[in-house]
Protein backbone atom coordinates (compact mmCIF):
# COMPACT_ATOMS: atom_id res chain seq x y z
CA UNK A 1 0.00 0.00 0.00
CA UNK A 2 1.45 3.53 -0.83
CA UNK A 3 1.43 7.00 0.45
CA UNK A 4 -1.27 8.04 -2.23
CA UNK A 5 -3.55 4.57 -0.91
CA UNK A 6 -2.94 5.83 2.75
CA UNK A 7 -3.58 9.29 2.17
CA UNK A 8 -6.83 8.53 0.73
CA UNK A 9 -8.25 6.79 3.68
CA UNK A 10 -6.78 9.94 5.99
CA UNK A 11 -9.52 11.71 3.57
CA UNK A 12 -11.74 9.48 4.27
CA UNK A 13 -11.20 9.65 8.09
CA UNK A 14 -11.68 13.53 7.62
CA UNK A 15 -15.02 12.87 6.14
CA UNK A 16 -16.22 10.22 9.27
CA UNK A 17 -14.39 12.70 11.86
CA UNK A 18 -16.75 15.78 10.05
CA UNK A 19 -19.93 13.56 10.05
CA UNK A 20 -19.27 12.28 13.54
CA UNK A 21 -19.03 16.53 15.01
CA UNK A 22 -21.80 17.58 12.47
CA UNK A 23 -24.19 14.52 13.91
CA UNK A 24 -22.95 15.78 17.87
CA UNK A 25 -22.83 19.07 17.61
CA UNK A 26 -26.27 18.87 15.53
CA UNK A 27 -27.55 16.00 18.12
CA UNK A 28 -26.20 18.19 21.14
CA UNK A 29 -28.31 21.05 20.17
CA UNK A 30 -31.57 19.49 19.46
CA UNK A 31 -31.03 16.48 21.87
CA UNK A 32 -30.95 19.43 24.63
CA UNK A 33 -34.92 20.54 23.04
CA UNK A 34 -35.75 17.24 23.13
CA UNK A 35 -34.97 16.45 26.67
CA UNK A 36 -36.22 19.83 27.94
CA UNK A 37 -39.64 19.42 26.14
CA UNK A 38 -39.61 14.93 27.52
CA UNK A 39 -39.46 16.92 30.82
CA UNK A 40 -41.66 20.24 30.41
CA UNK A 41 -44.49 19.08 32.11
CA UNK A 42 -46.49 20.20 29.23
CA UNK A 43 -48.22 16.98 27.76
CA UNK A 44 -48.19 17.52 24.24
CA UNK A 45 -44.82 18.25 24.09
CA UNK A 46 -43.77 15.73 25.65
CA UNK A 47 -45.98 13.10 23.66
CA UNK A 48 -44.38 14.40 20.65
CA UNK A 49 -41.30 14.04 21.34
CA UNK A 50 -41.43 10.83 23.11
CA UNK A 51 -42.76 9.24 19.82
CA UNK A 52 -40.64 11.04 17.98
CA UNK A 53 -37.80 9.47 20.26
CA UNK A 54 -39.63 5.72 20.16
CA UNK A 55 -39.55 5.75 16.67
CA UNK A 56 -35.68 7.04 16.25
CA UNK A 57 -34.73 4.52 18.98
CA UNK A 58 -36.67 1.75 17.44
CA UNK A 59 -35.60 1.58 13.65
CA UNK A 60 -31.68 0.96 12.81
CA UNK A 61 -29.97 3.83 11.62
CA UNK A 62 -29.14 2.55 8.38
CA UNK A 63 -32.97 2.84 7.74
CA UNK A 64 -33.43 6.55 9.09
CA UNK A 65 -30.52 6.82 6.92
CA UNK A 66 -32.20 5.21 3.60
CA UNK A 67 -35.12 7.31 4.79
CA UNK A 68 -34.23 10.69 4.85
CA UNK A 69 -31.89 10.53 1.87
CA UNK A 70 -34.48 9.06 -0.67
CA UNK A 71 -37.19 9.57 1.03
CA UNK A 72 -36.22 13.62 0.99
CA UNK A 73 -35.43 12.91 -2.59
CA UNK A 74 -39.02 11.44 -3.11
CA UNK A 75 -40.54 14.92 -2.16
CA UNK A 76 -38.31 16.43 -4.51
CA UNK A 77 -35.74 17.81 -2.40
CA UNK A 78 -32.41 16.91 -3.92
CA UNK A 79 -29.54 17.13 -1.57
CA UNK A 80 -26.27 16.15 -1.75
CA UNK A 81 -25.17 13.04 0.01
CA UNK A 82 -23.52 14.76 2.56
CA UNK A 83 -26.27 17.06 3.77
CA UNK A 84 -28.88 13.86 3.60
CA UNK A 85 -26.49 12.49 5.96
CA UNK A 86 -25.69 15.31 8.06
CA UNK A 87 -29.25 15.53 8.90
CA UNK A 88 -29.92 11.80 8.66
CA UNK A 89 -27.03 11.81 11.86
CA UNK A 90 -28.50 14.70 13.23
CA UNK A 91 -31.57 13.77 13.67
CA UNK A 92 -30.83 10.41 14.77
CA UNK A 93 -28.25 11.86 17.63
CA UNK A 94 -31.09 14.15 18.56
CA UNK A 95 -33.53 11.47 19.76
CA UNK A 96 -30.65 9.30 21.83
CA UNK A 97 -28.53 12.57 23.45
CA UNK A 98 -32.67 13.93 23.87
CA UNK A 99 -33.79 10.36 25.65
CA UNK A 100 -30.12 10.32 27.89
CA UNK A 101 -30.28 13.41 29.01
CA UNK A 102 -34.09 13.53 29.90
CA UNK A 103 -33.13 10.69 31.89
CA UNK A 104 -30.59 12.69 33.75
CA UNK A 105 -32.73 15.51 34.23
CA UNK A 106 -34.72 13.59 35.75
CA UNK A 107 -32.38 12.16 37.87
CA UNK A 108 -31.01 15.19 39.55
CA UNK A 109 -32.73 15.11 42.97
CA UNK A 110 -36.58 16.69 43.41
CA UNK A 111 -35.04 18.56 46.05
CA UNK A 112 -32.51 20.66 43.83
CA UNK A 113 -35.52 22.03 42.01
CA UNK A 114 -37.67 22.57 45.14
CA UNK A 115 -34.57 24.55 46.89
CA UNK A 116 -34.32 26.64 43.26
CA UNK A 117 -38.06 27.75 43.18
CA UNK A 118 -38.12 28.28 46.87
CA UNK A 119 -35.64 30.93 45.85
CA UNK A 120 -37.57 32.22 43.04
CA UNK A 121 -35.56 31.07 40.59
CA UNK A 122 -37.28 31.22 37.12
CA UNK A 123 -37.38 28.02 34.63
CA UNK A 124 -34.63 29.28 32.60
CA UNK A 125 -32.53 29.75 35.56
CA UNK A 126 -33.55 26.62 37.40
CA UNK A 127 -31.87 24.61 34.49
CA UNK A 128 -29.35 26.48 33.35
CA UNK A 129 -27.59 27.42 37.07
CA UNK A 130 -29.23 24.47 38.71
CA UNK A 131 -30.56 21.43 37.33
CA UNK A 132 -28.20 21.16 33.67
CA UNK A 133 -24.88 21.71 35.33
CA UNK A 134 -25.50 18.16 37.52
CA UNK A 135 -27.65 16.42 34.67
CA UNK A 136 -24.11 16.77 32.35
CA UNK A 137 -22.24 15.40 34.99
CA UNK A 138 -24.92 12.32 35.57
CA UNK A 139 -25.06 11.97 31.78
CA UNK A 140 -21.23 12.01 30.88
CA UNK A 141 -20.70 8.22 30.55
CA UNK A 142 -23.76 7.48 28.86
CA UNK A 143 -23.15 10.69 26.49
CA UNK A 144 -19.67 9.54 25.75
CA UNK A 145 -20.56 5.91 25.31
CA UNK A 146 -23.13 7.53 22.50
CA UNK A 147 -20.39 9.71 20.89
CA UNK A 148 -18.71 6.61 20.60
CA UNK A 149 -21.90 4.30 18.77
CA UNK A 150 -22.23 7.28 16.67
CA UNK A 151 -18.38 7.25 15.52
CA UNK A 152 -18.80 3.45 14.40
CA UNK A 153 -22.35 4.60 13.27
CA UNK A 154 -20.70 6.82 10.76
CA UNK A 155 -19.49 3.94 8.86
CA UNK A 156 -23.13 3.34 7.47
CA UNK A 157 -22.97 6.23 6.12
CA UNK A 158 -21.02 4.76 2.66
CA UNK A 159 -24.87 2.84 2.02
CA UNK A 160 -25.85 5.92 0.54
CA UNK A 161 -22.65 6.70 -1.44
CA UNK A 162 -21.17 8.75 1.16
CA UNK A 163 -17.35 8.05 1.30
CA UNK A 164 -16.36 8.17 5.26
CA UNK A 165 -13.33 6.11 6.73
CA UNK A 166 -15.14 2.94 6.31
CA UNK A 167 -16.03 3.48 2.36
CA UNK A 168 -12.31 4.42 1.68
CA UNK A 169 -11.17 1.52 2.89
CA UNK A 170 -13.44 -1.02 0.76
CA UNK A 171 -12.65 1.53 -2.13
CA UNK A 172 -9.04 1.42 -1.20
CA UNK A 173 -9.14 -2.57 -0.63
CA UNK A 174 -10.24 -3.59 -3.97
CA UNK A 175 -7.83 -2.11 -5.76
CA UNK A 176 -4.73 -2.97 -4.03
CA UNK A 177 -5.86 -6.98 -3.12
CA UNK A 178 -5.14 -6.40 0.50
CA UNK A 179 -8.05 -6.26 2.20
CA UNK A 180 -6.31 -7.83 5.09
CA UNK A 181 -3.87 -4.37 5.80
CA UNK A 182 -6.44 -2.19 4.35
CA UNK A 183 -8.54 -3.10 7.04
CA UNK A 184 -6.26 -3.45 9.68
CA UNK A 185 -5.18 0.18 9.33
CA UNK A 186 -9.26 1.35 9.10
CA UNK A 187 -9.48 -0.44 12.42
CA UNK A 188 -6.49 1.07 13.95
CA UNK A 189 -7.86 4.32 12.81
CA UNK A 190 -11.61 3.98 14.12
CA UNK A 191 -9.78 2.74 17.51
CA UNK A 192 -7.67 5.35 17.59
CA UNK A 193 -10.34 8.43 17.78
CA UNK A 194 -12.72 5.57 19.88
CA UNK A 195 -10.07 4.65 22.64
CA UNK A 196 -9.29 7.56 23.89
CA UNK A 197 -12.93 9.06 24.34
CA UNK A 198 -13.82 5.96 26.54
CA UNK A 199 -10.45 7.02 28.27
CA UNK A 200 -11.67 10.83 28.87
CA UNK A 201 -15.60 9.00 29.88
CA UNK A 202 -13.96 6.97 32.48
CA UNK A 203 -11.78 9.57 33.98
CA UNK A 204 -14.55 12.53 34.15
CA UNK A 205 -16.78 9.91 35.70
CA UNK A 206 -13.95 9.25 39.04
CA UNK A 207 -13.37 13.07 38.71
CA UNK A 208 -17.28 13.72 39.48
CA UNK A 209 -18.01 11.17 41.43
CA UNK A 210 -15.01 12.25 43.41
CA UNK A 211 -15.84 16.04 43.62
CA UNK A 212 -19.44 15.35 44.50
CA UNK A 213 -19.23 12.82 47.47
CA UNK B 1 -62.54 18.59 65.05
CA UNK B 2 -60.74 22.09 63.75
CA UNK B 3 -61.47 24.28 66.81
CA UNK B 4 -59.55 27.51 66.36
CA UNK B 5 -57.88 28.83 69.31
CA UNK B 6 -59.54 31.87 70.78
CA UNK B 7 -55.51 32.87 71.97
CA UNK B 8 -54.80 33.37 68.92
CA UNK B 9 -52.96 36.50 68.48
CA UNK B 10 -52.76 37.46 65.10
CA UNK B 11 -55.45 39.65 63.73
CA UNK B 12 -55.86 42.35 62.11
CA UNK B 13 -53.94 43.86 58.92
CA UNK B 14 -50.62 43.04 60.19
CA UNK B 15 -51.44 39.47 59.25
CA UNK B 16 -47.62 38.75 57.44
CA UNK B 17 -49.37 35.45 56.19
CA UNK B 18 -53.02 34.95 56.27
CA UNK B 19 -54.21 31.49 54.70
CA UNK B 20 -58.51 30.84 54.95
CA UNK B 21 -60.48 27.85 54.83
CA UNK B 22 -57.53 25.88 52.49
CA UNK B 23 -57.74 22.81 50.99
CA UNK B 24 -55.59 20.64 49.08
CA UNK B 25 -55.78 17.21 47.21
CA UNK B 26 -53.51 14.86 46.20
CA UNK B 27 -55.45 13.48 43.51
CA UNK B 28 -58.38 11.82 45.60
CA UNK B 29 -56.11 12.43 48.88
CA UNK B 30 -57.47 15.34 51.12
CA UNK B 31 -54.00 16.76 52.36
CA UNK B 32 -55.45 19.51 53.94
CA UNK B 33 -59.04 20.67 55.55
CA UNK B 34 -59.94 24.17 56.15
CA UNK B 35 -56.82 25.93 57.39
CA UNK B 36 -56.90 28.63 58.77
CA UNK B 37 -54.20 30.56 60.41
CA UNK B 38 -53.11 34.19 60.52
CA UNK B 39 -49.54 35.04 61.61
CA UNK B 40 -48.31 38.29 62.45
CA UNK B 41 -45.40 39.70 61.49
CA UNK B 42 -42.67 39.39 64.19
CA UNK B 43 -44.51 35.89 64.93
CA UNK B 44 -42.96 32.66 64.99
CA UNK B 45 -44.96 29.48 65.07
CA UNK B 46 -43.78 25.98 65.73
CA UNK B 47 -45.95 23.46 63.33
CA UNK B 48 -46.11 19.60 64.81
CA UNK B 49 -48.14 16.66 64.24
CA UNK B 50 -47.19 12.78 63.43
CA UNK B 51 -45.77 11.53 59.75
CA UNK B 52 -48.55 12.34 57.46
CA UNK B 53 -50.58 14.76 59.03
CA UNK B 54 -49.50 17.56 56.33
CA UNK B 55 -47.52 19.74 58.12
CA UNK B 56 -45.07 19.94 55.36
CA UNK B 57 -48.11 20.21 52.56
CA UNK B 58 -48.74 23.20 54.71
CA UNK B 59 -45.62 25.28 54.55
CA UNK B 60 -44.98 24.30 50.94
CA UNK B 61 -48.69 25.99 49.99
CA UNK B 62 -47.42 28.90 51.68
CA UNK B 63 -44.05 29.72 48.74
CA UNK B 64 -46.27 27.48 46.04
CA UNK B 65 -44.03 24.74 46.01
CA UNK B 66 -47.94 22.80 45.98
CA UNK B 67 -50.73 24.61 44.30
CA UNK B 68 -53.86 24.25 46.55
CA UNK B 69 -57.30 23.95 45.37
CA UNK B 70 -59.83 25.68 47.94
CA UNK B 71 -59.63 29.26 50.07
CA UNK B 72 -57.43 31.73 50.04
CA UNK B 73 -53.63 32.34 50.97
CA UNK B 74 -51.89 35.86 51.53
CA UNK B 75 -48.50 36.63 51.78
CA UNK B 76 -48.06 40.18 52.97
CA UNK B 77 -51.59 41.66 51.84
CA UNK B 78 -50.51 39.77 48.27
CA UNK B 79 -53.76 36.96 46.79
CA UNK B 80 -51.51 34.02 46.07
CA UNK B 81 -52.84 32.40 42.68
CA UNK B 82 -51.56 30.52 40.01
CA UNK B 83 -50.44 33.26 38.18
CA UNK B 84 -46.23 32.71 37.84
CA UNK B 85 -45.86 36.34 38.26
CA UNK B 86 -47.50 36.47 41.73
CA UNK B 87 -45.87 33.08 42.88
CA UNK B 88 -42.25 34.41 42.14
CA UNK B 89 -42.87 37.74 43.58
CA UNK B 90 -44.00 35.88 46.74
CA UNK B 91 -41.20 33.60 46.69
CA UNK B 92 -38.95 36.19 47.04
CA UNK B 93 -40.42 37.15 50.01
CA UNK B 94 -40.62 33.51 51.84
CA UNK B 95 -37.70 32.26 52.29
CA UNK B 96 -37.45 27.67 52.89
CA UNK B 97 -35.21 25.76 54.54
CA UNK B 98 -35.69 22.41 53.84
CA UNK B 99 -34.68 19.02 55.65
CA UNK B 100 -32.29 17.68 53.51
CA UNK B 101 -30.58 21.22 53.07
CA UNK B 102 -30.80 20.83 48.94
CA UNK B 103 -27.91 22.82 48.78
CA UNK B 104 -26.56 23.23 45.09
CA UNK B 105 -23.51 20.35 45.42
CA UNK B 106 -21.77 22.07 41.87
CA UNK B 107 -21.79 25.03 43.45
CA UNK B 108 -19.39 26.36 46.67
CA UNK B 109 -21.01 27.87 49.66
CA UNK B 110 -20.92 31.30 48.73
CA UNK B 111 -21.63 30.93 44.87
CA UNK B 112 -24.88 28.66 46.83
CA UNK B 113 -25.74 32.27 48.55
CA UNK B 114 -25.01 34.03 45.60
CA UNK B 115 -27.24 32.60 42.93
CA UNK B 116 -30.65 33.75 43.60
CA UNK B 117 -29.74 37.55 44.64
CA UNK B 118 -28.23 37.84 41.61
CA UNK B 119 -30.79 36.09 38.51
CA UNK B 120 -33.86 36.94 40.93
CA UNK B 121 -32.95 40.68 42.71
CA UNK B 122 -30.90 41.32 40.02
CA UNK B 123 -28.30 42.11 42.58
CA UNK B 124 -24.79 42.96 41.29
CA UNK B 125 -22.01 40.25 41.56
CA UNK B 126 -20.04 42.79 44.19
CA UNK B 127 -23.25 43.07 46.26
CA UNK B 128 -24.12 39.83 46.03
CA UNK B 129 -20.81 38.62 47.35
CA UNK B 130 -20.89 41.25 50.08
CA UNK B 131 -24.43 40.08 51.39
CA UNK B 132 -23.59 36.57 50.85
CA UNK B 133 -20.37 36.90 52.98
CA UNK B 134 -21.85 39.29 56.00
CA UNK B 135 -24.55 36.53 56.01
CA UNK B 136 -22.15 33.06 56.38
CA UNK B 137 -20.51 35.62 59.24
CA UNK B 138 -23.62 35.82 60.94
CA UNK B 139 -24.44 31.67 60.91
CA UNK B 140 -20.79 31.40 61.74
CA UNK B 141 -19.72 30.08 58.93
CA UNK B 142 -17.55 32.37 57.19
CA UNK B 143 -14.42 30.62 56.50
CA UNK B 144 -15.95 27.77 54.84
CA UNK B 145 -17.29 30.20 52.22
CA UNK B 146 -15.25 28.80 49.34
CA UNK B 147 -15.38 25.08 49.61
CA UNK B 148 -18.37 22.92 48.24
CA UNK B 149 -21.45 22.11 50.20
CA UNK B 150 -20.71 17.79 50.56
CA UNK B 151 -17.34 19.12 52.21
CA UNK B 152 -19.44 20.89 55.18
CA UNK B 153 -20.96 18.60 58.57
CA UNK B 154 -24.83 18.04 58.09
CA UNK B 155 -24.86 21.26 60.42
CA UNK B 156 -22.87 23.01 58.63
CA UNK B 157 -24.39 22.66 55.29
CA UNK B 158 -27.79 23.34 57.33
CA UNK B 159 -26.51 26.84 58.55
CA UNK B 160 -25.29 27.54 54.98
CA UNK B 161 -28.84 26.99 54.06
CA UNK B 162 -30.60 29.51 56.28
CA UNK B 163 -27.90 32.19 55.08
CA UNK B 164 -28.61 31.21 51.41
CA UNK B 165 -32.15 32.04 52.49
CA UNK B 166 -31.42 35.23 54.10
CA UNK B 167 -29.88 36.49 51.21
CA UNK B 168 -32.84 36.75 49.17
CA UNK B 169 -33.71 39.15 52.54
CA UNK B 170 -37.18 37.52 53.04
CA UNK B 171 -39.51 38.66 55.36
CA UNK B 172 -40.85 35.13 56.16
CA UNK B 173 -38.69 32.62 56.93
CA UNK B 174 -40.12 28.32 56.86
CA UNK B 175 -38.38 25.13 58.16
CA UNK B 176 -39.48 22.05 57.32
CA UNK B 177 -38.00 19.82 60.23
CA UNK B 178 -34.53 22.11 59.63
CA UNK B 179 -32.86 19.27 62.65
CA UNK B 180 -34.38 16.23 61.66
CA UNK B 181 -31.34 14.88 58.76
CA UNK B 182 -28.98 15.71 61.36
CA UNK B 183 -26.80 13.68 63.98
CA UNK B 184 -27.92 14.99 67.52
CA UNK B 185 -24.22 16.54 68.26
CA UNK B 186 -25.88 18.98 65.29
CA UNK B 187 -28.77 20.25 65.99
CA UNK B 188 -27.95 22.61 68.83
CA UNK B 189 -25.78 24.43 66.10
CA UNK B 190 -28.87 25.00 64.02
CA UNK B 191 -31.25 25.61 66.16
CA UNK B 192 -29.57 28.32 67.89
CA UNK B 193 -28.91 29.89 64.56
CA UNK B 194 -32.93 29.77 64.28
CA UNK B 195 -33.14 31.39 67.85
CA UNK B 196 -30.99 33.69 66.86
CA UNK B 197 -33.21 35.21 63.95
CA UNK B 198 -36.31 34.69 66.16
CA UNK B 199 -34.27 36.74 68.67
CA UNK B 200 -34.14 39.55 65.79
CA UNK B 201 -37.11 39.34 64.72
CA UNK B 202 -37.63 37.27 61.97
CA UNK B 203 -41.55 35.98 60.93
CA UNK B 204 -40.96 32.32 61.04
CA UNK B 205 -43.19 28.77 60.25
CA UNK B 206 -41.34 25.80 61.74
CA UNK B 207 -42.08 22.30 61.50
CA UNK B 208 -40.47 20.49 64.17
CA UNK B 209 -40.39 18.34 67.10
CA UNK B 210 -38.04 19.94 69.07
CA UNK B 211 -40.13 20.89 71.59
CA UNK B 212 -37.49 22.53 73.72
CA UNK B 213 -36.90 24.88 70.74
CA UNK B 214 -40.82 25.47 70.86
CA UNK B 215 -41.05 26.07 74.70
CA UNK B 216 -38.34 28.87 73.96
CA UNK B 217 -38.92 30.98 70.70
CA UNK B 218 -42.37 30.23 69.56
CA UNK B 219 -45.19 32.18 70.27
CA UNK B 220 -47.98 29.67 69.26
CA UNK B 221 -47.22 25.99 68.74
CA UNK B 222 -49.91 24.34 66.13
CA UNK B 223 -50.71 20.77 66.49
CA UNK B 224 -51.90 19.30 63.22
CA UNK B 225 -53.79 16.07 62.50
CA UNK B 226 -54.84 14.23 59.32
CA UNK B 227 -54.77 17.38 57.72
CA UNK B 228 -56.27 19.85 60.09
CA UNK B 229 -55.41 22.08 63.04
CA UNK B 230 -56.00 20.28 65.52
CA UNK B 231 -55.07 22.91 68.68
CA UNK B 232 -53.06 25.97 68.62
CA UNK B 233 -51.56 27.69 71.69
CA UNK B 234 -49.10 29.63 73.45
CA UNK B 235 -46.26 26.83 74.41
CA UNK B 236 -46.95 27.23 78.37
CA UNK B 237 -50.15 26.72 77.70
CA UNK B 238 -49.81 23.71 74.81
CA UNK B 239 -47.36 21.54 77.23
CA UNK B 240 -49.33 22.28 80.55
CA UNK B 241 -52.88 21.47 79.69
CA UNK B 242 -53.46 20.66 75.83
CA UNK B 243 -57.30 20.57 75.99
CA UNK B 244 -57.42 17.46 72.90
CA UNK B 245 -57.03 13.88 73.08
CA UNK B 246 -55.00 13.81 70.25
CA UNK B 247 -52.49 16.37 71.26
CA UNK B 248 -52.26 14.26 74.55
CA UNK B 249 -51.36 11.24 72.83
CA UNK B 250 -49.09 13.16 70.61
CA UNK B 251 -47.19 15.12 73.67
CA UNK B 252 -46.74 11.78 75.04
CA UNK B 253 -45.34 9.96 72.25
CA UNK B 254 -42.94 12.96 71.50
CA UNK B 255 -41.64 13.87 75.24
CA UNK B 256 -41.19 10.09 75.59
CA UNK B 257 -39.10 9.93 72.82
CA UNK B 258 -36.46 12.82 74.07
N1 LIG C 1 -46.78 14.35 46.23
C1 LIG C 1 -47.71 13.67 46.95
N2 LIG C 1 -48.60 12.88 46.32
C2 LIG C 1 -49.52 12.20 47.02
N3 LIG C 1 -49.67 12.25 48.35
C3 LIG C 1 -48.81 13.02 49.04
C4 LIG C 1 -47.79 13.77 48.36
N4 LIG C 1 -47.07 14.45 49.29
C5 LIG C 1 -47.65 14.13 50.48
N5 LIG C 1 -48.69 13.28 50.33
C6 LIG C 1 -49.54 12.75 51.39
O1 LIG C 1 -50.11 13.84 52.08
C7 LIG C 1 -50.11 13.60 53.47
C8 LIG C 1 -49.42 14.74 54.18
O2 LIG C 1 -48.06 14.70 53.85
P1 LIG C 1 -47.00 15.69 54.48
O3 LIG C 1 -45.70 15.42 53.82
O4 LIG C 1 -47.52 17.06 54.42
O5 LIG C 1 -46.97 15.19 55.98
P2 LIG C 1 -46.02 15.67 57.16
O6 LIG C 1 -46.91 16.07 58.29
O7 LIG C 1 -45.04 16.66 56.69
O8 LIG C 1 -45.32 14.31 57.55
P3 LIG C 1 -43.78 14.02 57.99
O9 LIG C 1 -43.70 14.29 59.45
O10 LIG C 1 -43.63 12.55 57.70
O11 LIG C 1 -42.89 14.88 57.17
C9 LIG C 1 -49.45 12.24 53.68
O12 LIG C 1 -50.47 11.29 53.88
C10 LIG C 1 -48.72 11.99 52.42
O13 LIG C 1 -48.71 10.62 52.14
MG1 LIG D 1 -42.95 16.62 56.35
Amino acid sequence: MGANEFLFLLIGLKWTIALSVIGFVGGGVFGLGVALARTSGIPLLERVTSGYIAIFQGTPLLMQLFVVYYGLALIGLKLDSWVAVSIGFTLHASAYLGEIWRGSIEAVPKGQTEAAKALSLNYVSRMKDVILPQAIRISLPATIGFLVQLIKGTSLAAIVGFTELARAGNIISNQIFQPLLVFGIVGALYFVMCWPLSLVGARLERQFAAATR
Amino acid sequence: MNSQSATAPAQGAEAMIKMAGVEKWYGEFKALTDINLSVRQGEKIVLCGPSGSGKSTLIRCINHLEPYQKGEIRVGGTVLSDDSRIIDAIRREVGMVFQHFNLFPHLTVLENCMLAPMRSLRASKAQAEATARRLLGRVKIAEQAEKYPAQLSGGQQQRVAIARALCMQPKVMLFDEPTSALDPEMVKEVLDTMTGLAEEGMTMICVTHEMGFARQVADRVIFMASGAIVEEAPPAEFFTKPRHERTRQFLGEILRKH
